[in-house]
């Protein structure tokens, strides 16, 4: 049972690292209709911006982080408009290549910038571990932090989205960007807007995700940039709150797939799982069911 | 419209094809604009590179291994652990007189880039290869060399197979090797009774060694606690240690037996020290490296003890000069693939010497010298001293652990 | 009208049998006078494999309409099975071109099995969520293929998907699937010649297939599902046979991948969710429903980075850079104004006006 609780907790927070990226990704995807594949990477960039000015300069960790979010701010800002902004009336394929080369083109340049050799990232969070049943089941401080993250961003975005203006905005071009446009939104300022705040999110994944698991590598974001997406669909690509659960859900089987079924299968347990949910709700858990006209 | 580009993209791939038809022209003849385009690389890949002094006549050496992709770590090393012994070596006048050239390609870690590298390289007229660096693309490419008849020294392809062919050999132990010899030290000297492993099942390197050690552990004095998938994690997959780790802990292990890389490596002692879990630590040369990992807490691995063919902070003089040349070019610590890529090149230097080979030798003459010159040579290196070859490939060379004390490699 | 369409649309499809053959021909040509490459000689058989991968997965992108993920799985399936056959029948038949042949049946035919098998559940989803699963059986099998031990001794074949120790196999026995070292000893039985054949029959089945009934069935359900249904055509069955054929051919890449290389593993790298994604940036890149496109764009792109490894440690950037610059340029309105503009038909038009004027 504790070895159970023990796992259950390990699980939430690794499923907290996959909600905060797979959050920046239903985002996009909800108001760009768009697969942003290259997210994963600008969780890199986050890692090492933060190594760098933290490990290599000294400064304290809030300010790196800081620091860390402005950066992928403006990096996920200048994507959009040197990459996918011509291609906003293209068709869906070339944006989602478009961003497979981006994805190449950022693990690439921290490759010649970084080298290949692997970075132990410092941890942000100096709380210590939370030691429960005489240490049968160990809370650490990052997975405090992580879930705590997690819960923060979840409610300041669902409540950023529902009362704020360019909240509201974002739905609209969500529902129907025409429309949206016809009554006066800016289309292309809220898109803009949705990968700054997802890109930043992703800044605030990369630091979580590293100072968990703190190996940092130019390749660190791709596979859980994958599974993220993976996350986003399982919830319901395009819902917020689907987001989170599919994010909390994922890291939860993967860690129990692990433990009780099979370490080496736990990948394909996963895809499984996701497999099977989409069968019987082929929109995800929280997704909406869309009306097909002719 | 797309006809217009579909006409382009045709006509772009006409002139890639041809211009890559121009380039077999006879080794020598080749077309001029064909050899500014293949010797460029070398030039500008290395800027150590010194220019073949004697009127062209250059031993050609190549080299194979990932330096992009997950695995540029390795591919890196040895490239840069080659460079500085050949520079090395032309400085000091060569082999027998003569300057190498030596030119380095990437094979992103997949058996078909391999292959292709290895044909570049054979179109620039490489005459002996150093690679490849990791094991599958090793194997891919040895069929290759077997084909053509050219020496293959390999720095770093462990797999039994890499080695299976006449013209092959290796500077490293081989999977088995390590996990039969790991096993017996494990077992000789007492260090547990109960093991648990952690393995890479998703990495020939790691799946091999695990094995070997799982065999030979049958005719030891422990008992491994853990099954194969407990213990398991796999390419994608690495990110989470808290299972493996909890199932080695909760088995009651004594010894966590670690047959992988040190990037991995470090995050499983990090999990080890969330929950409080400190068995004896063992792991294989994929550990070494574990010291040089940036902003490392060495005191996670504080008594560490691992199967290392090279220590970076030994007396030795040779391994000194090549950890402080390293260390000024590429400031970074070098890792045991660089090292055993700068034995490589020593190695090619003393079988050369032996077999009496000329730059104006083809390749399979070459090898067909190299293969005897290898079985005669004794050699010391920075990897080890007295390593002699089989007709097999495989190096003897005595096993050496390291136990890392106080942040630094102590061999014991 | 009707007659005019028709023969353009197959003096297309001969330009496209032409272009493979006169490729062929001319490389034949180049290969006899000595005048290739090594690197170029290397890279023949997987071209063939990319254009046929880039074909057949045209089929499901472009002509069916659905966007798929998982095409490296097939290729994978494909792989293995036709491996072990070719592996365990090494001394059997030892006559190489039937064994090859009956291997092919064999890739071909567990492709088709599992397109099918995946495509049942998998095409009742649509657009992304329909990618997303396709990706997650790759990563499925390619996961499974991972832990799959298999020996063969003097008591038959053993099975384990721990690892080779728990096969329990009497001294002598040989493991011929050996979990994440794959396969390795396949008798390299893939051939330009055999490559160029296959890239015909694949040509030759998706051509028919998309100028018949069939095809027709399927573009109609690709343009609009619930008009299609509506007269009266039976979705899931044309949807399911453009999936199984695509998958089959896939599987017949993956057979000529496992015969020209001599070790076979499943990697991320070659049979994971990247590859099925450089397979459908060939098609994208190529056009989509576009099949000559594909040929091309899986030729040239396969060669780019080839031909790119004089810059060394840019060589990936300046890929990533290659590729997003002909998405924007090709894909982009301002890209498509300014091909327009400049384009050679174009030009000539202009100059026709002006002598007209």
């Amino acid at each position: 049972m504790l070895e159970f609780i023990s796992y259950l907790v390990n699980g939430i927070s690794l499923g907290s690292v996959y909600a905060i990226i797979a959050l920046g990704y239903t985002m996009v995807y909800g108001i760009a209709k768009m697969l942003n594949f290259a997210h994963g990477d600008v969780i890199m960039v986050g890692g090492f911006v933060v190594f760098s000015t933290m490990s290599g300069m000294g400064l304290p960790p809030v300010i790196s982080v800081l620091i860390s979010i402005v950066v992928c701010t403006a990096l996920g800002m200048l994507i959009e408009r040197i990459a996918y902004k011509p291609l906003r009336k293209a068709s869906k394929l070339a944006v989602l290549i478009t961003a497979i080369g981006v994805s190449y083109f950022l693990q690439n340049v921290a490759l010649l910038i970084y080298g290949s050799n692997t970075k132990s990232f410092t941890s942000v969070v100096s709380i210590d571990p939370i030691s429960l049943a005489d240490g049968a089941v160990i809370i650490s401080g990052e997975t405090i932090v992580t879930i705590i993250a997690c819960i923060v961003i979840m409610a300041g975005l669902t409540s950023f989205i529902k009362y704020s203006k360019s909240g509201r905005a974002m739905l609209a071009v969500s529902e129907d960007s025409g429309a949206a446009q016809l009554m006066g939104v800016n289309v292309n300022a809220t898109i803009a807007l949705t990968f700054a705040i997802g890109s930043g999110l992703a800044a605030v994944a990369g630091v979580l995700l590293c100072s968990s698991y703190p190996a940092l590598t130019p390749y660190t974001g791709a596979m859980p940039g994958i599974k993220a997406f993976v996350a986003a669909v399982f919830g319901g690509i395009g819902s917020i709150p689907g987001a989170f659960v599919g994010g909390i859900l994922l890291g939860v089987i993967e860690i129990l797939g692990k433990a009780y079924i099979s370490a080496q299968l736990a990948d394909a347990i996963v895809f499984a799982v996701l497999v099977i949910v989409l069968l019987v709700k082929p929109t995800g858990l929280l997704g909406k069911q869309i009306q097909e006209k002719v | 419209m797309k006809k217009k580009a579909l006409c382009l993209l045709l006509a772009c791939a006409m002139t890639f094809s041809l211009a890559a038809c121009g380039g077999k022209g006879g080794e020598t003849s080749a077309p001029a604009e064909d050899r500014t385009e293949t010797e460029a690389p070398a030039e500008a890949g290395d800027d150590t590179e010194a220019p073949a002094a004697s009127g062209g006549a250059v031993f050609k050496v190549g080299g194979i291994g990932p330096t992009t992709g997950g695995a540029a770590v390795y591919g890196m090393a040895v490239q840069r652990g080659a460079e500085i012994a050949v520079e090395e070596i032309n400085a000091a006048g060569g082999i027998n007189g003569v300057q190498i050239e030596f030119q380095f390609q990437d094979d992103e870690h997949d058996p078909e880039k391999s292959v292709n590298a290895y044909n570049t390289l054979k179109d620039w007229g490489m005459q002996l290869l150093v690679g490849s660096v990791t094991s599958n693309p090793c194997i891919a490419v040895g069929e290759k060399t077997h084909e053509d008849n050219l020496f293959q020294l390999t720095p770093s392809g462990t797999a039994v197979k890499c080695v299976q062919y006449d013209n092959a050999f290796r500077m490293c132990f081989s999977d088995p090797n390590q996990g039969l010899e790991s096993a017996k030290y494990i077992g000789e000297n007492k260090l547990a009774s109960k093991v648990a492993v952690i393995y890479d099942s998703s990495d020939p390197y790691s799946a091999g060694i695990y094995e070997a050690f799982r065999a030979e552990a049958e005719n030891q004095d422990f008992e491994i606690v853990t099954e194969a998938k407990d213990g398991a994690f796999d390419a994608s997959n690495k990110t989470d240690f808290s299972v493996q780790v909890s199932a080695a802990k909760n088995a009651g292990a004594e010894l966590l037996y670690m047959p992988f890389y040190y990037t991995e490596a470090s995050l499983v002692l990090k999990e080890c020290k969330k929950q409080s879990y400190a068995p004896v630590f063992f792991g294989v040369d994929g550990m070494d490296g574990i010291l040089s990992v940036e902003n490392f807490d060495t005191s996670l691995a504080e008594d560490l003890m691992y199967m290392a063919p090279f220590v970076a902070n030994s007396d030795d003089e040779q391994v000194k000069s090549f950890v402080t040349k390293y260390q000024e070019q590429f400031n970074e610590v070098p890792n045991q693939f660089a090292a055993d890529a700068y034995d490589c090149i020593y190695v090619l230097k003393a079988a050369m010497e032996e077999a009496g080979v000329t730059p104006d030798m083809d390749a399979s003459a070459i090898c067909d010298a190299m293969k005897t010159a290898m079985t005669g040579i004794t050699f010391d290196g920075i990897t080890g001293k007295g390593i002699s070859w089989e007709a097999s490939g495989e190096p003897n060379k005595a096993p050496l652990i390291v136990q890392i004390k106080g942040g630094e490699g102590v061999a014991l | 009208m009707k007659m005019k369409a028709l023969s353009k649309n197959t003096r297309s499809n001969l330009i496209t049998y032409g272009m493979v053959v006169t490729a062929y021909v001319v490389m034949e040509i180049l290969l006899k006078a000595g005048m290739v490459s090594s690197l170029l000689r290397g890279l023949l058989v997987p071209l063939c494999m990319y254009v046929i991968l880039a074909v057949s997965l045209n089929l499901v992108v472009g002509i069916s309409g659905e966007l798929s993920l998982g095409h490296a799985g097939f290729m994978c399936v494909g792989a293995f099975s036709s491996a072990l056959f070719s592996l365990c029948m090494k001394e059997a038949v030892p006559a190489g071109a039937l064994r090859f042949f009956l291997a092919i049946l064999i890739g071909a035919a567990a492709g088709a099995l599992f397109g099918f098998l995946i495509g049942v559940p998998v095409l009742r989803l649509r657009g992304d969520y329909l990618a997303i699963v396709t990706l997650a059986f790759g990563e499925i099998i390619k996961n499974v293929v991972n832990i799959i031990f298999l020996g063969r001794d003097v008591n038959g074949f053993h099975i384990s998907i721990e690892d080779a120790f728990s096969l329990n196999m009497e001294p002598g026995g040989e493991v011929l699937i050996n979990g994440p070292q794959g396969i390795t000893g396949t008798p390299q039985d893939s051939s330009f010649f055999i490559g160029i054949v296959l890239i015909l029959i694949t040509l030759f089945v998706v051509i028919n297939m998309v100028n018949s009934r069939t095809g027709r069935a399927i573009m109609a359900i690709r343009d609009n599902r619930i008009a299609a249904e509506s007269v009266g055509i039976n979705v899931t069955k044309y949807k399911l046979l453009a999936f199984t054929v695509s998958a089959s051919l896939a599987g017949v890449a993956g057979v000529l991948y496992a015969h020209n290389l001599s070790t076979l593993a499943a990697q991320p790298k070659n049979f994971g969710y990247n590859m099925s994604i450089m397979i459908l940036v060939f098609v994208v890149l190529g056009g989509i429903g576009n099949i000559r496109g594909s040929i091309i764009a899986a030729v040239v792109l396969t060669l780019l980075p080839e031909m790119l490894r004089s810059l060394n440690d840019y060589r990936m950037l300046m890929y990533a850079v290659v590729l997003i610059a002909t998405m924007i340029f090709t894909s982009s309105p301002g890209g498509q104004a300014f091909r327009e503009r400049y384009s050679l038909k174009a030009l000539i038009g202009r100059k026709n006006q002006e002598k007209e004027a």
